[in-house]
């Protein structure tokens, strides 16, 4: 049986991680590579990796520490921040990096997914959505440089653009829920997934292992992906890199595709 | 020494990185004269099949791979698209495959059995390995590894599956003719398991 995914999402600035609330207040909360080690140790079903300031600084990606993660990454490790072109994302995936994510790029120019795919095959075209729910919850609407850019189009729409250009996975976020720890956005994700027929993984808002039980009730076989939930530990979050052992796993995925 | 084919497709540091960790030596090459010597050749690749076709050609490594897997008989083992090219064809491309494991790549999505399931195949799931074959030793019962692909290997015969899996449709998941051998998910990503696979390779 295909399984739903466990990913962790981790968050990079100026070379270090971080972890936001509604994408501001970044917190510092440690070393990458560091978290890379014990997520390895974990056994975590994979690994994203942001670089939160590339687009909106307008940098490259940073080549020296992508190819340190994925040297260390034992699991399939998808990267994302500041890739713009085929180039990009072929440099990358020369780095042992699997899967490469592309948010603005995508967004305003749905053809760089195809130029992206026709050079490292679309199985490793991941296109990030991060999305805020319009006011009065009529739609949700996806947003770009670090959820400072509102592109007005509905998450529906661009979702199935980036199919029809050859996505292989699309990851929506929900900047609404971020940090907060109170569950994902259930709606958010059952429209998208009843959009687009990619592999989809939901991030925004896991604080239990029950949240990622009801969004797999939800959205059936799916990745869920979460920051928060496995670098904070208790009511005062403090950092403690965790993730559920093979067993707990086991039983969340077998009660909630049960239920 | 085991020698992972270096022609730009897929994770060569990774099987590398497996390989040190279990204190087997192991090198990648990137010429006809760096993979002469291989006691064992791992073929890894990703995207299209024409692609990883075409890239081997443009190496320079076709001629001395096929005279190590024909000619000297070496294990090799492919993995993902590395495998996917030990066949004749594929519906993905064009150019023939290398032709060693009698089959055809297929989309799971040209299967009418195959129902509506997002694609690609993407995550963990279960592998089914037949009775006794090497590759498999340790992973008979609950071996579980990454997948991450939209074709699979569509074997003319039977006694060439090493091990099937189950998405809409049962497939074959892994080849095993003599000293040929290729595995569709990808054990270098593949945690304990994985490990335990490339391990077994080794010790062929």
């Amino acid at each position: 049986m295909l399984r739903p995914r466990i990913t962790p999402c981790l968050l990079v600035r100026n070379g270090g991680l971080v972890k936001t609330v509604g994408f501001g207040n970044g917190k510092y909360v440690g070393d990458p590579l560091n978290a890379v080690k014990i997520f390895n140790e974990k056994e975590s079903d994979e690994l994203i990796v942001l670089d939160i300031d590339a687009t909106v600084g307008s940098t490259e990606p940073n080549v020296r520490m992508i190819a340190q993660l994925a040297v260390e990454c034992r699991m399939p490790l998808c990267y994302g921040g500041g890739i713009k072109t085929a180039a990009h994302a072929k440099s990358i995936v020369g780095l042992g990096v699997e899967k490469v994510a592309i948010s603005s790029a995508a967004v305003e120019d749905p053809r760089v997914v195809s130029s992206i795919a026709a050079e490292i095959g679309s199985q490793s075209v991941v296109v990030v959505l991060d999305v805020r729910m319009q006011p009065g919850g009529a739609a949700y609407e996806v947003w770009t440089h670090n959820g400072s850019r509102n592109t007005r189009k509905p998450v529906e729409q661009v979702a199935r653009e980036a199919e029809v250009q050859g996505a292989g996975e699309i990851v929506v976020n929900s900047i609404d829920n971020d940090g907060l720890m109170q569950g994902y956005d259930l709606a958010l994700a059952t429209r998208v997934r009843g959009a687009t027929r990619l592999p989809l993984t939901v991030l925004g808002g896991a604080g239990s292992l029950a949240d990622i039980g009801s969004l797999i009730r939800a959205c059936g076989v799916v990745g869920a992906a979460a920051g928060s939930l496995f670098v904070f530990k208790g009511a005062y979050r403090a950092v403690l890199i965790n993730y559920p052992n093979q067993a707990q796993k086991e039983d969340l995925i077998r009660s909630a595709l049960k239920g | 020494m085991i020698t992972i084919v270096d022609y730009g497709l897929g994770n060569v540091r990774a099987f590398l990185n497996v390989y040190h960790r279990l204190n087997i030596a192991a090198k990648a090459a990137s010429s006809a004269a760096e993979l002469k010597a291989a006691s064992k050749v791992v073929l890894p690749g990703v995207g299209a099949f024409d692609h990883a076709m075409e890239r081997l050609e443009e190496s320079g490594m076709r001629g001395t791979l096929e005279e190590l897997a024909l000619g000297a008989r070496v294990p090799v083992l492919g993995v993902c698209v590395g495998m996917q090219i030990l066949g004749r064809s594929s519906e993905e491309g064009k150019l023939p495959g290398l032709g060693w494991i009698e089959g055809r790549v297929r989309h799971f999505a040209t299967q009418a059995s195959f129902g509506e399931l997002p694609l690609p195949h993407m995550g963990w799931n279960d592998v089914r390995p037949v009775a006794g074959n090497p590759l498999f030793r340790q992973l008979e019962t609950d071996a579980r590894f990454y997948f991450l692909h939209s074709y699979y290997m569509d074997c003319d015969r039977a006694q060439d599956v090493a091990a099937v899996s189950v998405y809409g449709i049962e497939f074959c998941c892994a080849v095993s003719a003599g000293n040929i051998y290729g595995v569709q998910f990808h054990p270098e990503k593949s945690h304990h398991d994985g490990t335990r696979l490339l391990k077994n390779f080794a010790e062929l």
